[in-house]
C-alpha cells in the first residue's frame, strides 16, 4: 500500500516535470497532444474538452430561433447528464410565445413590489443582495415536457426539465418586509422582456418556499435563465418561475394574463394537475437513440424528481412493468429536486423493455399512460395522438433491440 | 432610594417590551432596505390589468378604427384576415376551421376547434393587457391606449363578440361576454397538499 503510494507520487512528480517541458506521459504510455486553448480558457473562465459536446437542441415541435429571430424551447440533453445538477450552459430554455433575451445591466436593474401592501417597495440588485439569502437545489419543468411517440430520444421526450442551485431571497421575506394587507389571495409576476410575460401565483405558494434568486450554480444566472434576477416556484410549472423579474403585484384576484389564460382549463380534475408537477422519473441510460456495445454488466440510471417534496422511492422495471425492483439513491435527495437513482443490470442480450417509476414523500406514485386514460375514461391508446391531460407526469418506456439499439416504446 | 430605581428599571423593562410588542403588530419593516416609489413611478411601471379593468386608462376605439390599424400594424405577421399568418391566429372564420380530425392541437377547452385568444380569453382586459404589453412584435408599447382599444374592439368583432359599432373603453371593456367566461377552474393549492389522482401503482 506504502510502496504503491509512493510509486504514484512519482508518477505525479514526473508528469509535472514532463508537463514543464511540454508534454504529459499518461497512463498507457502514449503522449497525448497539449489541450490547445486560449489565455481566457486557461486563466478566466474555463471550457470543457472539446471531446464532450453534448448540446441543447430545439423541440422537434418548432425550431428556435424562430422565423422572427425568436427562442423558443431548448432541450436539455438528459442522455449525457450524471448527478443531479444541470450545467447552467444546458439549462432548458422555454419562453410562452418565444424571446430574445433581455441585456440588462445590473446596475440598472430595479425590482417592484407593490399592489395591496402597506409599503410598497423599489429594490435595486445590490440592495436585494443585502437580505439574507438562501440557497437550494430546485427542478424547473416547463408544462411541455411531454413524451410523444416521435421522439426518438430522452432529451426530445424528457428535456425542457433541469435542476440547478439557485440562491436568492425568500420571496415570503420580501412580502413580509412591504406588508401584504388582509384580502390578498394571489401574486402577479412580471419579466422584463420585450412582451413582459406576467404570470399569477396563489399567495400561499408565494409566502411558502419561492424564491427571488439571483445565483445559479455558483455564479449569476445566466442570461438565458433570467440574468439578473429570476422567480424560483419549487415544483410549479416552469411558467410560474418568471424570467428577468421586473416586478411583482400584490393582488385579491387571477389576473388572468397572456400566460394564465393560456394554462387554464374547464375542466376541475384537468386544473387540479396543473401547477404542482406531480411525481415523475426518466431513465437516462440507456435511454432512446442509445446502443449497448454488448451482452454484460451496466448501469440503469435516471433522474426522478416531484414538484409534492422529496423522492422517496424510484422502482425498476426490465420487462415492461410486470415486476419492478427497487433503485438505489445515488446521490442526496433534495425537495423538488431531480435525485439521481440507478441500479446494478445484466444484460443477457434479449429484447426487453426497461422504464422507472417514482414515489414522493406524499405518497404520489408516477402513473402509466393508461392510468392516466383510465381517470379520464378514453381508450388506452388516446394517447397515442393526444397530449396527457395536465401535466405529463407518465412513466416513460424504452426498449432495447437484440442488438443493444434503444427505441423509444411509446412508438 | 435602591427600591425607587429598580422600580424605575421594572418600569422601563415594561415600557420597552410594550414598544417591542407594537413594532410586531405593526409588521414594520425590518431591513430598512429599497426605496419607496412615488405613486407616478407605480402607475407608469403597472400594466398589469385586472379581469376589473381597474387600471385601464382614459380612451376607447370601435373596430372600424381598429380595422386600417390592424392592416397597417398586424396584418403583415397575423395575416391580411387574421388568419393563415406566421404568428398565431387571431381571426377564426369558417372557411379557416379545418376539417374535423385534421385540427391542430389547441389549448383546453377547444372551442370551435379554436385557440383564438378573443375565443379563449375569459376576460377582454387578457387581450387588451397583451396588446399593451407584447404588440407589436419588435415595437412593443409604441401603442396609444386609443390604439390599443381599437384593436381590442376589431378582434372582438372580428370574432363575433360584440357588434362593430360598440365603443370599447375602460367602463365598457370589463363587461363585455367573453365565450369562454365561464370555461375555467382555477386550482387550489396547499402546502403539501398531493393532486388528486388515484395513487396505487
Amino acid at each position: 500500500m506504502d510502496s504503491k503510494k509512493a510509486s504514484r507520487r512519482k508518477f505525479l512528480k514526473g508528469g509535472a516535470a514532463a508537463a514543464a517541458v511540454g508534454a504529459i506521459q499518461s497512463a498507457s504510455g502514449q503522449t497525448p497532444a497539449l489541450v490547445k486553448s486560449s489565455l481566457k480558457d486557461e486563466v478566466a473562465y474555463g471550457e470543457r474538452s472539446h471531446y464532450v459536446t453534448s448540446v441543447r437542441v430545439p423541440v422537434l415541435e418548432r425550431p428556435s430561433p424562430d422565423e422572427f429571430g425568436l427562442t423558443f424551447h431548448v432541450l436539455t440533453p438528459l442522455q449525457d447528464s450524471v448527478g443531479i445538477i444541470t450545467p447552467s450552459s444546458l439549462h432548458f430554455v422555454g419562453t410562452h410565445r418565444g424571446a430574445i433575451v433581455p441585456d440588462i445591466d445590473p446596475r440598472e436593474y430595479r425590482f417592484l413590489l407593490h399592489g395591496m401592501v402597506d409599503r410598497p417597495l423599489e429594490f435595486t440588485l445590490e440592495e436585494l443582495k443585502r437580505f439574507p439569502s438562501v440557497s437550494r437545489i430546485h427542478f424547473i419543468e416547463c408544462l411541455g415536457n411531454r413524451a410523444k411517440p416521435e421522439h426518438k430520444t430522452v432529451q426530445q421526450t424528457t428535456g425542457l426539465t433541469s435542476c440547478s442551485e439557485w440562491t436568492g431571497v425568500p420571496l415570503s421575506l420580501l412580502l413580509k418586509e412591504v406588508g401584504v394587507q388582509k384580502g390578498v389571495s394571489w401574486v402577479v409576476s412580471e419579466g422584463s422582456e420585450e412582451v413582459k410575460g406576467a404570470g399569477s401565483i396563489p399567495l400561499a405558494k408565494a409566502m411558502d418556499d419561492c424564491l427571488v434568486a439571483y445565483g445559479q450554480n455558483g455564479e449569476p444566472l445566466r442570461p438565458q435563465n433570467g440574468f439578473p434576477v429570476r422567480l424560483i416556484v419549487p415544483g410549479f410549472e416552469g411558467i410560474y418561475n418568471t424570467k428577468w423579474l421586473r416586478r411583482m403585484k400584490v393582488a385579491d384576484r387571477y389576473y388572468m394574463t397572456y400566460n394564465d389564460y393560456g394554462h387554464i382549463s374547464n375542466d376541475p380534475k384537468v386544473a387540479a394537475l396543473t401547477f404542482q408537477w406531480g411525481p415523475k422519473s426518466v431513465i437516462t441510460f440507456p435511454s432512446g437513440g442509445q446502443k449497448l456495445p454488448g451482452r454484460g454488466v451496466y448501469q440503469i440510471t435516471g433522474l426522478a424528481w416531484s414538484g409534492g417534496g422529496a423522492v422517496r422511492k424510484v422502482e425498476i422495471s426490465t420487462d415492461g412493468g410486470h415486476t419492478w425492483k427497487d433503485a438505489e439513491i445515488r446521490g442526496e435527495v433534495h425537495r423538488m429536486a431531480h435525485t439521481r437513482f440507478g441500479m446494478n443490470w445484466k444484460w443477457e442480450g434479449q429484447e426487453c423493455v426497461v422504464m422507472s417509476r417514482c414515489t414522493d414523500e406524499l405518497g404520489q406514485v408516477q402513473p402509466t399512460r393508461a392510468q392516466v386514460a383510465k381517470v379520464f375514461n378514453v381508450p388506452p391508446d388516446y394517447y397515442h395522438n393526444h397530449g396527457v391531460q395536465g401535466s405529463d407526469n407518465t412513466i416513460v418506456p424504452w426498449r432495447v433491440a437484440t442488438d443493444g439499439s434503444v427505441y423509444n416504446a411509446l412508438a | 432610594m435602591g427600591a425607587c430605581t429598580m422600580h424605575l428599571r421594572n418600569l422601563l423593562l415594561l415600557v420597552m417590551i410594550l414598544g417591542l410588542c407594537q413594532l410586531a403588530s405593526a409588521q414594520s419593516p425590518t431591513y430598512g432596505l429599497g426605496k419607496t416609489p412615488t405613486t407616478e413611478e407605480i402607475r407608469a411601471w403597472d400594466i398589469a390589468i385586472s379581469p376589473d379593468g381597474k387600471e385601464l386608462p382614459q380612451g376607447g376605439g370601435t373596430a372600424k378604427e381598429g380595422a386600417p390599424l390592424y392592416a397597417q400594424k398586424c396584418a403583415s405577421c397575423h395575416g391580411a384576415t387574421g388568419s393563415g399568418g406566421r404568428a398565431p391566429e387571431l381571426i377564426r372564420s369558417e372557411s379557416t376551421t379545418p376539417a374535423p380530425g385534421k385540427q391542430p392541437p389547441c389549448l383546453s377547452p377547444c372551442i370551435r376547434g379554436a385557440n383564438v385568444m378573443a375565443i379563449h380569453s375569459p376576460y377582454a382586459t387578457t387581450i387588451w393587457d397583451y396588446i399593451n404589453r407584447g404588440m407589436p412584435f419588435g415595437k412593443e408599447g409604441s401603442l396609444k391606449p386609443n390604439e390599443v382599444y381599437a384593436l381590442t374592439a376589431f378582434l372582438l368583432y372580428k370574432n363575433g363578440v360584440i357588434p362593430e359599432d360598440q365603443v370599447v373603453d375602460a367602463q365598457s371593456l370589463p363587461q363585455i361576454k367573453m365565450p369562454n367566461r365561464d370555461g375555467y377552474v382555477l386550482p387550489e393549492w396547499k402546502h403539501g397538499m398531493p393532486r388528486p389522482f388515484p395513487n396505487k401503482p
